[in-house]
């Protein structure tokens, strides 16, 4: 009868087998070289690469994060400077705007003082032509009424009297 | 009734040169395995990782961590090959003899090649042998030699018995664990297999220390790719 434990002693630990240790060293040797040409040398190629590749992403994320923050910079810049132009621009307007009301209210007022003035003048002007007119239908009218007075009867007093009344008249015309 | 290991002997006629055909069976089928998988893991590599390449980028960055625990990382990238491959090598070659067993004519053909000493010790002699090669390639002769008078030049005949024992102690250290893992083993299945009560009394006992040689399997990998690391480091490394 076989037992597990009698195949498992072995025929073991009894001497060194030269060839054994021989063809462990040949054949470990054999199979590290077949396996750095076919799994060692191809694993770690493509570890490292992707080593380098990861490290090449991270620089250009990097590099476009600055790229970006500059950009950003630059947009903000640029609209604030956009912005204080824009205000420029409708405080001008503002100021070219006030200006020109000015001007045309100046330009009112003138014009209106001026029409104010020739409607002054002629006023004055037709007021002294009727003063004239009424003192030229004074003169005659008087004349007229003195003739029919004269005409009615006059006296030597008062021929006397009205000459002098004329005579003073003339006097504070002038 | 005993098992018998597939010994040859006196290969080509030259008395000290012998197979142990198991070892040489389990050693190339270990080897292929870890190429089928690796290759096949690494084929369509792509930029955005799936799948297997996860896994195995994984596994990269996990054997990267352990050389740039010991050395530089601009030095440990020459050895992140070896690391790879020594740790999946000692890591399948362990966990491979808890999978099955196979016996022909009372010959045991199946079992962990780290549960021989020979197969350990020649490991630890090929990485005793790098880290010297290494040592004088990258820090030239003078360099190489100063580090065995240091920190003072008796410490001389200290240093050369270091690099035997250091040998010694990382190729036993693995085979010992290897191979006491598949003793204890063997006696529990023998406490199961003498009769009904005692298969119920073993299974427990049978179940926490298949676990627990899965993790000494993992563990002994990790610490002889540890240790490579730190020896090479010791050679290629400017004095602290």
């Amino acid at each position: 009868m076989h037992f597990y434990s009698d195949f498992l002693t072995l025929g073991a630990v009894g001497g060194l087998r030269t060839g054994d240790m021989f063809f462990t060293i040949i054949l470990f040797i054999i199979l590290l070289a077949l396996l750095k040409k076919f799994a060692w040398g191809p694993l770690m190629e493509t570890m490292e690469k992707r080593e380098e590749y990861v490290k090449n992403e991270i620089e250009m994320a990097e590099k476009s994060r600055r790229e970006a923050e500059t950009a950003s910079k630059e947009a903000k810049a640029q609209l604030r400077q956009t912005k204080e132009e824009a205000q420029k621009i409708i405080d001008e307007a503002r100021n070219t705007a006030k200006q020109e009301e000015q001007k045309i209210i100046d330009i009112a007022r003138q014009e209106a003082t001026r029409l104010k003035e020739a409607a002054e003048a002629d006023i004055q002007n037709e007021k002294e032509k009727a003063i004239q007119a009424l003192q030229d239908q004074v003169a005659s009218l008087s004349v007229l009424i003195a003739s029919k007075v004269i005409e009615k009867e006059i006296s030597a007093q008062d021929q006397e009297k009205l000459i002098n009344e004329y005579i003073k008249e003339v006097g504070e015309e002038r | 009734m005993d098992t018998k290991a597939p010994i040859v002997e006196n290969v080509f006629g030259i008395s000290w040169l012998s197979f142990n055909l198991s070892n040489v069976l389990m050693i190339t089928l270990v080897s292929v395995i870890i190429l089928i998988i690796c290759i096949a893991a690494t084929r369509k590599l792509q930029m955005k990782p799936t799948g297997a390449q996860n896994v195995m980028e994984w596994y990269v960055d996990f054997i990267k961590g352990l050389i740039g625990d010991t050395m530089d990382w601009k030095t440990g990238k020459t050895f992140l090959p070896l690391g790879l491959t020594l740790f999946l090598f000692i890591l399948i070659s362990n966990v491979i003899g808890m999978v099955t067993v196979v016996v022909v004519d009372d010959y045991s053909w199946w079992g962990s090649p780290t549960a021989d000493a020979g197969v350990t010790l020649a490991l630890a002699f090929m990485i005793v042998l790098l880290s010297h090669f290494y040592g004088l390639k990258l820090r030239g002769g003078k360099e190489y030699g100063k580090k065995f008078f240091e920190p003072v030049f008796f410490m001389f005949p200290f240093k050369v018995i270091e690099e035997f024992t250091n040998t010694l102690t990382l190729g036993l250290r693995l085979f010992g664990n290897m191979f006491a893992g598949g003793m204890l083993t063997a006696l529990i299945i023998g406490i199961g297999a003498k009769s009904i009560g005692g298969a119920v009394l073993a299974s427990v006992p049978m179940l926490i220390w298949s676990g627990y040689s899965l993790f000494i399997a993992g563990i002994q990998a990790f610490i002889f790719t540890m240790l490579t690391m730190l020896y090479i480091s010791h050679k290629v490394e400017a004095s602290h």
